[in-house]
């Protein structure tokens, strides 16, 4: 007599049910699905009064650009901010959570939120998902302790940097961090920074594109400059003005029907109740 | 027991873009100068446009040493056509022989997207399109290359005619101006490099047409 087995609810979390028939379709030579990557430049530094964050704007799916101008600088806390490489989707849904965790935990505490609370919350959840979760992010801030600015990577990892970069485009803006990073930068040095690390990635990496963001964090205020800089304007306008058929041209109408029209009779027999 | 699967690729997709435009007494070719390997680029300013007759330009984009290698071949091939018939190939013969170049290395075939442009012997424009292995086709305007899915649908939209089964196959030239379609291609790259992260820097516009040959460029984003 077989066993019968008892199909249990799924738990939650990954489902890898169909890893064996995927792997059966890429051997018969059929493409996966491409996610939307934000193949990104991203980049942290801490300053004179605080914590500057950069990061370009450029989202790719595939080697095709899927967003031109999108926000990789996500908000966790009024004093803590988080730039996100990786998986678009990933990084969204990461921060969003830890955002909400956060503002909870500012109704129970009634303090400001700490960035290294930011820092458990998110490398425990990447963690736990054992990688799978592609979020490689830079979180910057400033609270009670200081300013403060991790590197997270998308197995749970963390690093505490003075200055930081991930993404597709991390090397070209490191090498310009490297180069003319120093401690105790003040703020239009800072930003400069920044933004030359950032348009160093944008013009040497095609993963990289488009614009760059800023966000400046300090003790008890944060400005977010969204398009701070708009190196990459449209080549060119043509004069001619394009004009494009509102509706689908109609080629040929034949109209075929499907069955023969049935009248129906009123005083036919009355169905039995 | 797996079938192993190759550790090394003897081939690379260097990027790019490539489109030809015919006109009744011009042709325009024109492709971007970028360079590129996997997300990096290897160098903002280099030619995919090569003049192999007199009145007869190839585009090539893909992987360029291929290319390289075939125009070496191609223009080899011409200076002995010279010497046999004491003349230049016309654009159509030379369109032959690049398909059977190509088709030569059926087997282990040169990673070239190619379109060639330029004017037949009565002086009309003329382009043809290839694909890697040497299939051809006389067309009036055709695109190559990465950004070719986002250059051809507009290009179809601008110069075809809503259907090919209602209106007879048009004379394989378009109908436009030679600033029309200059104008054309100029817009078309700079959307192309909106959305095609190989397409970019700059592109070389080669016009050729009863006085001869002239090139201009246009700067694209550089990001």
């Amino acid at each position: 007599m077989s066993k019968a087995v008892v199909e249990l609810p799924p738990k939650g979390g990954f489902n890898f049910d169909l890893c064996r028939r995927n792997e059966m379709l890429l051997k018969k030579g059929a493409s996966p699905p491409s996610f939307r990557k934000t193949g990104t430049t991203i980049v942290g530094l801490i300053y004179q009064e605080g914590v500057i964050l950069g990061a370009d704007t450029r989202a790719t799916a595939g080697s095709i650009v899927c967003d031109k101008n999108c926000e990789k600088i996500h908000y966790m806390a009024p004093n803590i901010y988080c730039c996100g490489a990786g998986t678009a989707a990933d990084t969204e849904a990461v921060t969003d959570m830890v955002s909400s965790q956060l503002q909870l935990h500012r109704y129970h505490t009634s303090r400001e939120s700490r960035v290294a609370t930011a820092l458990t919350l998110l490398k425990s959840h990447l963690f736990n998902y054992q990688g799978y979760v592609q979020a490689a992010l830079v979180l910057g801030g400033v609270d009670v302790t200081g300013p403060h600015l991790h590197m997270i990577y998308p197995h749970g990892s963390t690093d505490a940097l003075p200055f930081a970069t991930m993404g597709s485009g991390s090397l070209a803006a490191m090498a310009v961090f490297e180069s003319k990073y120093c401690e105790g930068l003040n703020k239009e040095e800072g930003i400069n920074l920044v933004c030359e690390a950032i348009c160093a990635g944008i013009f040497n990496d095609l993963g990289s594109g488009s614009n760059v963001d800023i966000c400046v964090i300090t003790k008890g205020h944060k400005e977010y400059l969204r398009n701070y800089r708009v190196p990459n304007t449209r080549a060119h306008f043509s004069s001619k003005e394009f004009t494009f058929p509102k509706k689908t041209e109609v080629l040929l109408t034949k109209i075929v029907p499907l069955r023969e029209k049935i009248e129906v009779t009123e005083d036919g027999d009355a169905m039995e109740e | 027991m797996t079938k192993q699967q190759a550790n090394w690729s003897p081939y690379d997709n260097n990027g790019g873009s490539c489109v030809a435009i015919a006109g009744a007494d011009y042709c325009v070719i024109a492709a971007d100068t970028r360079m590129s390997t996997g997300y990096n680029i290897l160098t903002r300013e280099y030619s995919k446009i090569c003049k192999l007759a007199d009145k007869c330009v190839m585009a090539s984009s893909g992987f360029q040493a291929d290319v390289k290698a075939l125009q070496k071949q191609l223009a080899a091939r011409h200076l002995i056509y010279q010497h046999q018939h004491n003349k230049q190939m016309s654009c159509p013969a030379m369109a032959q022989l690049l398909s059977n170049t190509l088709y030569y290395k059926r087997f282990f075939p040169y990673y070239s997207f190619n379109v060639l442009g330029g004017l037949d012997n009565e002086g009309k424009g003329c382009v043809f399109t290839y694909d890697a292995v040497g299939s051809y086709e006389k067309v009036g305007y055709s695109s190559q290359g990465s950004g070719s899915t986002l250059i051809t649908p507009f290009l179809d939209n601008q110069l075809k005619s809503p259907s090919p089964l209602l209106l007879s196959v048009q004379d394989a030239v378009t109908p436009l101006v030679e600033a029309e379609a200059i104008d054309l291609v100029k817009t078309v790259f700079a959307s192309a490099s909106e959305r095609d992260i190989y397409t970019g820097d700059k592109i070389e516009i080669v016009v050729v047409n009863a006085t001869g040959i002239r090139r201009e460029y246009m700067e694209l984003r550089k990001d």
